[in-house]
C-alpha cells in the first residue's frame, strides 16, 4: 500500500505540500482548529489550577495535528470514536468551546451534563461516540460502526484514535482481526506519543504496532503526526480506500506527548532532550509558518481564536452546576425517539465541492 | 396455540422479529451454517443470509463491542454467547461501554445479549455458570430470565425492542425439557414478576430453571398452600410483586441456582428485610449453590445445585416456624 505522507521525522519543510487536496482556506482552518484545541486546553488547565475543574485534567499539547488533521478528512455522515488526546476532533465536528469548558468544569451545560469528566465525552448529535477509560475499547465500537455501514451498503467510514500503550491490550487484537477479516471501512489512528503514562515504547512492545497491520491483512502507514496536512492526506487516502471497499487502514501518527500524562504528572521520567527535540517540531509553529508564507493573516486568526475561547469561557463559567436531584436520572432510555449518531460538521472544502457535484 | 419447547420459543421470537424489523440481526460464534451450539438459530442463515446471521470470530469482546457500534447507528443486534460463561471475556464492553453509554452521553445502546446459562448436565466449571448477578450489580443493563416457553418468546421480543442493553438468560437445562403453549405472532412480555402458583402459607421466589424446581418441591407439601413467584426480570426487579406476595403469605423462601453470595436472591432477601419486615412471620430463608465452581462429575454437581429435596426441606422448616 503506497500511501505517500511526510516521513516520521518531521522533515516536512514549512510551506511544503503534503496534500494536493487542501486549499489555502483549508490549511488555515487546520491551523485554526489546532489553535482552538491548544487554547481551550490551556484555558482549562488554568481553570484546573484555580480549582474550577474537578478531578484531573488531561491534554493533548503537541499532538494537535493528529486529531485535527485526521478528523478534517472525515465527511459529515462518517462517525468517530474520539480519545483523550483528540480534542481537535470534537472541534472539527462543531462542538463549541463553551460546551467543552463546561464539560471540564462538570457543568450542566457541558457535553455530558456533569455525568462524566474531562475528555470523556462525545456529542452523538455530531457523530461522535465519547470514549470510555478502558483502552482501547473504542476500537471495537468503531469496528461495529463500520460493520453496520457495510451491512447496509452505505458509503461511510468510521475512525477512531488510541495510544501506543493501548495496543498491548486484547481489544486491539480483536478489533484489528475483525476489521481485517470483514474488510470494514474503518480507520485506526494510533497516536504514538512515545509514552503510555510513564512507560516508554521499549517497555511496551517488541514489534512496532504499525508493522502488525499487515498481519491482519491491511496496510499500516506511518505518518508525521506533527503535520496536520500529512495527517489529513493519509486519512483522506485511507477513507477513500475504505469507502471503495478496500478495508481498514492503521495509521501510526508519530508524535510526542509534550505534557505529563495528566495535570499531576511532572514527567520526571522523560529526558529533557527528548522534549526539546520535539519542541522544534511543534505542529502549530509549523502550520503557522506554512500559511504565513502563503499570505494568510495569522495574527488576525489568533485574535479570532482567543476571542472565541474568551467568550466560551464566560459562557461556561455562567453555566449552572447540575442539580443533585437529577443524579439518578437517565440510567435507562424509555423514550420513543430513535436516538442515534447524527451528522457533524465536515469543513474540508473537498466535501463542499463533492456536495456541489452531487447537486446538493 | 402451538406447543413449543423453550428453545423453539426463543428461535421463534428472533425469527419473527427479524422478519418484522430489518434492523434486527443475530451475531455469534458458529450460529450460521451450524445453527449455534444449541441450534437456536438453525435454518436462520438460509432465510436471512450471512449478513443478518453473522458468524463471528471467537472474540466475545469483539461481539459485544461491535454490536454497540452497530446499535448506535441504528441497528438492533442480538448477540449470542456460545455459553453464558464466556461473557466474562466480553464483560468490559458490556459493563463499561454498553451499560454506561446512555447515562454518560444520552446515547442509548439497543443490544440484546443472549446467555445460555445454568448447570445440571456435567458442563463443569466453565459451562454451567449463572452470571446474572454480575450484571445486576452493574448499572445500565436490564436482566431477564424466563422459565417458560411463552415467557421466553415474549421476554426476548421485549428485550430486542427495549432501547437499552438487555442481558437475556436462557437456561440450557430448560431448552428441550420445558414445553408449553406459545401464542402465535409477536407479543411483548413485560419485565415484571409472574405468580406461577397462588398460595397463602409461604412464598417461594425463583427464576429460570429454579421455578420448576420450586414448583415440583412444593406441589404437595403436606397440604400446605405454597405460592411460587417467578421473578422473570431481575433488573428491573418487580419489588411491588415481591412485597405483595410476602404481605399475603408472611413467609419467604428464595431459591437461586447461582452462587449464594450477592446472588439475585440476596437482593430479594434484602428487599424483604427492609420493606417487608412487618409482614414477616419467620426468617427469610435462602437455598442457593454454595460459593464454589460448579463441579463436573454428576454426584458432585448434584450435591451443590439446589435440588427438589433441598427446597422441600427448607420450605417445611419455614412452614413449621
Ligand atoms: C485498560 C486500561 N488500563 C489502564 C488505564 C489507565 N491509563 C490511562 S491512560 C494510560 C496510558 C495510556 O497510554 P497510551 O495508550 O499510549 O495513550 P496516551 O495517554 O499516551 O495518549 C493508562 C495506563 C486505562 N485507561 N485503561
Ligand atoms: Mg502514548
Amino acid at each position: 500500500m503506497a500511501t505517500k505522507t511526510a516521513g516520521p521525522e518531521g522533515e516536512h519543510a514549512p510551506g511544503g505540500v503534503a496534500s494536493e487536496h487542501l486549499t489555502l482556506d483549508d490549511r488555515v482552518a487546520l491551523l485554526k482548529y489546532m489553535l482552538l484545541m491548544r487554547g481551550i486546553e490551556e484555558r482549562a488547565m488554568n481553570l484546573y489550577r484555580q480549582g474550577k475543574v474537578p478531578g484531573s485534567f488531561y491534554d493533548g499539547y503537541g499532538q494537535e495535528a493528529v486529531s485535527v488533521g485526521s478528523a478534517f478528512a472525515m465527511a459529515a455522515e462518517d462517525r468517530l470514536c474520539v480519545l483523550h488526546r483528540d480534542l481537535g476532533a470534537h472541534l472539527v465536528r462543531g462542538v463549541t468551546p463553551a460546551r467543552i469548558l463546561g464539560q471540564y468544569m462538570g457543568r450542566d451545560g457541558g457535553v455530558t451534563g456533569g455525568r462524566d469528566g474531562n475528555i470523556h465525552f462525545g456529542d452523538f448529535r455530531v457523530g461522535c461516540v465519547g470514549m470510555v477509560s478502558m483502552l482501547p475499547d473504542m476500537m471495537l465500537v468503531a469496528t461495529g460502526l463500520a460493520m453496520a455501514f457495510k451491512m447496509r451498503r452505505e458509503a461511510r467510514c468510521a475512525i477512531t484514535w488510541f495510544g501506543d500503550g493501548s495496543t498491548s491490550r486484547g481489544d486491539f487484537h480483536e478489533a484489528m482481526n475483525w476489521a481485517g477479516l470483514q474488510r470494514l471501512p474503518v480507520i485506526f489512528v494510533l497516536e504514538n506519543n512515545q509514552y503510555a503514562y510513564s512507560t516508554p515504547l521499549d517497555q511496551q512492545f517488541a514489534v512496532d504496532p504499525v508493522e502488525r497491520a499487515q498481519g491482519y491483512g491491511f496496510p499500516g502507514v506511518r505518518v508525521d503526526g506533527n503535520d496536520p496536512e500529512a495527517m489529513f492526506e493519509a486519512t483522506r487516502e485511507a477513507r477513500e480506500r475504505a469507502i471503495a471497499g478496500g478495508g481498514p487502514t492503521l495509521l501510526e501518527a508519530m508524535t510526542m506527548r509534550m505534557h505529563g500524562h495528566a495535570a499531576h504528572d511532572d514527567m520526571k521520567y522523560v529526558p529533557k532532550e527528548q522534549v526539546e527535540e520535539w519542541r522544534q517540531k511543534d505542529p502549530i509553529d509549523r502550520q503557522e509558518a506554512r500559511v504565513r508564507d502563503l499570505g494568510a493573516d495569522v495574527d488576525a486568526l489568533r485574535e479570532e481564536v482567543t476571542a472565541a475561547i474568551d467568550a466560551g469561557t464566560q459562557e461556561a463559567l455562567a453555566m449552572a452546576m447540575p442539580d443533585p436531584a437529577t443524579a439518578t436520572d437517565r440510567v435507562f432510555y424509555d423514550g420513543e425517539e430513535d436516538l442515534v449518531l447524527g451528522d457533524g460538521a465536515a469543513p474540508w472544502s473537498g466535501f463542499a465541492v463533492g456536495a456541489r457535484d452531487r447537486g446538493a | 396455540m402451538p406447543t413449543m419447547t423453550y428453545l423453539q420459543a426463543i428461535s421463534d421470537a428472533m425469527r419473527q422479529e427479524m422478519r418484522h424489523d430489518e434492523r434486527v440481526f443475530v451475531m455469534g460464534e458458529d450460529i450460521g451454517v451450524f445453527g449455534g451450539a444449541f441450534k437456536v438459530t438453525d435454518g436462520f442463515i438460509e432465510e436471512f443470509g450471512p449478513d443478518r446471521v453473522m458468524d463471528t470470530p471467537l472474540a466475545e469482546s469483539g461481539i459485544i463491542g461491535t454490536a454497540v457500534g452497530a446499535a448506535v447507528v441504528g441497528l438492533r443486534p442480538i448477540c449470542e454467547m456460545q455459553f453464558a460463561d464466556f461473557i466474562s471475556c466480553g464483560f468490559d464492553q458490556l459493563v463499561n461501554v454498553a451499560g454506561k453509554m446512555y447515562y454518560r452521553q444520552g446515547l442509548p445502546v439497543n443490544i440484546t445479549v443472549r446467555l445460555p446459562s445454568g448447570g445440571g448436565f456435567s458442563g463443569g466449571p466453565y459451562h454451567s455458570q449463572n452470571p446474572e448477578a454480575w450484571f445486576m450489580h452493574a448499572p445500565g443493563m436490564k436482566v431477564v430470565a424466563p422459565s417458560t416457553a411463552e415467557d421466553a418468546k415474549g421476554l426476548l421480543v421485549s428485550a430486542v425492542r427495549d432501547r437499552n442493553p438487555v442481558v437475556f438468560l436462557e437456561h440450557k437445562h430448560l431448552y428441550r425439557r420445558v414445553k408449553g403453549e406459545v401464542p402465535d405472532g409477536l407479543y411483548e412480555t413485560p419485565f415484571t414478576a409472574r405468580v406461577a402458583r397462588e398460595g397463602t402459607d409461604l412464598t417461594v421466589f425463583a427464576y429460570g430453571a429454579m421455578v420448576h424446581t420450586a414448583m415440583e418441591a412444593t406441589e404437595d407439601l403436606d397440604g400446605a398452600s405454597v405460592e411460587v413467584v417467578d421473578l422473570r426480570s431481575l433488573v428491573p426487579l418487580d419489588e411491588e410483586a415481591i412485597l405483595a406476595s410476602v404481605r399475603k403469605t408472611s413467609k419467604a423462601l428464595i431459591v437461586d441456582e447461582a452462587n449464594e453470595t450477592c446472588a439475585a436472591g440476596a437482593q430479594v432477601a434484602a428487599l424483604i428485610a427492609d420493606r417487608g419486615f412487618e409482614d414477616l412471620d419467620g426468617p427469610v430463608r435462602r437455598v442457593a449453590t454454595p460459593d464454589i465452581p460448579i463441579p463436573f462429575s454428576p454426584p458432585l454437581e448434584q450435591a451443590v445445585l439446589p435440588s427438589v429435596d433441598r427446597v422441600k426441606e427448607a420450605a417445611r422448616e419455614l412452614l413449621e416456624y
